[in-house]
């Protein structure tokens, strides 16, 4: 499994806060593997949404305590 | 008349009451929710009362509760209450409960007064403003522009980093909070009795003439409402988040269910012979073009800033958002403060002092915006 070049924390935040975050951290790295944590019940079909429409992947979705892990790849 | 129209609707719409709640249901998870909606507008119509909504019923509480003396809205409205425990049931089946708070708490509530004066002045909430264009009201044309606007802008301060801050898990208990006061307040419209000759209700006050005291039967209210608070808890029907998403991310999925939303009561009104267009003589609506625009561009402004509409707010809150939950009770202090306060519009016109209203509140969330962004 590749490695994670970039982890975006975004407990605590509600949307569209995860989403553009994310959509930031996207853009800035062009390729590579992003880890967003979100608790925002929302959050996780929209950072798939922004993902796929940025061209990137989602890989992985898992969830934890309420905490959701998405993992996002663009090769 | 009602049952005549319940009976049309059903045939329209095919199925009961049960039936319906089921079909809703199973479509809003399956995330089909235009078909979800077309169910609630259907269940909205079957409830003529159902044309005022989240805004204007947390007024006639406000009301109720004495926080002021306008004797025509005041009723403890049962369908808040509903709605607060629809969300928290939904939230509670499907695990979606989560107790947070800490996201600037007292700006919130701020933001719900000027969400609530915006309203005011307007006379209706997002939901209710797309009603009246459902309705042929021309009037709500410039609060839904206002609206759209007022987003807008919102969505520039998130454009630039703006952030209320990070909001922190919570113990159970802090989450229940809106959920055990929706439950008191029905437990008050319950077992108080009322006096139709004094107005009250027990300790509360009750209209007995004007909009507060025209209203659906109580277990309709309430079924109505905890049916809608389960439909919207599951989809997350947001009127704001909507445009939100539009401006910001040109996703329209939230866009389709309002559309669907609006089309379906459109639908519903002319069937049901309710279509009236013009500006003048429209229910619980004044012509004042440009404050009516004005008074949506704070309050949809103040939405954007905090996350939802107030529909959304009240779900949040029941989902165990302690921030959302300070953004209702804002919006429940404004309510009052504006009739004893003159900002709030009849169908006479702008109140003595909508126009400041307005004005103090677009002002205050330009500020909350400024002062809250974070980017380097």
């Amino acid at each position: 499994m590749a490695e994670i070049t970039k982890i975006v924390d975004a407990r605590g935040l509600s949307c569209p806060q995860p989403v553009l975050i994310a959509s930031d951290e996207m853009a800035a790295l062009e390729t590579g593997r992003i880890e967003v944590l979100t608790d925002c019940g929302a959050s996780p079909e929209n950072v798939g949404r922004a993902a796929k429409a940025a061209g990137w992947r989602l890989v992985s979705s898992s969830e934890d305590k309420g905490t959701v892990r998405l993992v996002l790849e663009k090769p | 008349m009602y049952s005549s129209r319940a009976e049309l609707l059903t045939r329209t719409f095919g199925g009961g009451y049960g039936q319906c709640l089921r079909r809703a249901f199973r479509h809003s998870r399956n995330g089909r929710n235009h078909r979800a909606f077309r169910r609630i507008a259907a269940v909205c119509r079957q409830s003529r009362q159902y044309g005022d909504l989240r805004g204007l019923r947390l007024r006639d509480i406000a009301g109720s509760l004495g926080l002021h003396q306008a004797a025509v809205v005041q009723y403890l409205r049962p369908e808040i209450p509903g709605f607060i425990l629809g969300s928290f049931v939904a939230a509670l089946m499907t695990g979606e409960f989560r107790a947070r708070a800490g996201s600037a708490p007292a700006t919130r509530f701020f933001l719900g007064m000027c969400a609530m004066a915006g309203a005011l002045v307007f006379l209706g909430c997002p939901w209710r403003a797309f009603l009246r264009l459902a309705g042929g009201d021309g009037n709500a044309l410039f609060g839904v522009a206002g609206l759209a606007v007022g987003v807008f802008i919102g969505t520039r301060f998130f454009k630039g980093g703006f952030s209320l801050g990070r909001a922190q898990g919570q113990s159970w208990s802090a989450g229940v909070m809106i959920a055990l006061a929706a439950l008191v307040l029905l437990a008050a419209r319950f077992f108080l009795s009322p006096d139709p000759v004094a107005g009250t209700l027990g300790w509360l006050m009750a209209s007995v003439k004007g909009p507060g005291a025209a209203h659906a039967p109580l277990f309709i209210s309430l079924a109505g409402g905890l049916l809608i608070g389960v439909l919207a808890q599951r989809s997350r029907f947001c009127t704001m988040g909507a445009l939100r998403d539009l401006f910001l991310f040109k996703q329209t999925h939230l866009l389709s269910g309002v559309l669907a939303f609006l089309v379906v009561a459109f639908a519903a009104n002319l069937v049901l012979g309710q279509f009236k267009p013009g500006f003048t003589g429209q229910p619980i609506a004044h012509t004042d073009g440009l404050w009516n625009f004005l008074g949506m561009v704070a309050s949809g402004l103040a939405f954007a800033l905090a996350g939802g509409c107030p529909g959304r707010q009240l779900i949040l809150a029941g989902e165990g958002d302690g921030d959302s939950a300070v953004f209702v009770l804002g919006m429940l202090v404004a309510a009052g403060l504006a009739h004893t306060m003159g900002w709030a519009s009849s169908p006479a016109g702008l109140g003595p002092n909508g126009m400041a209203a307005t004005l103090v509140a677009l002002g205050f969330c330009l500020l909350v915006g400024v002062m809250n962004l974070k980017k380097a």
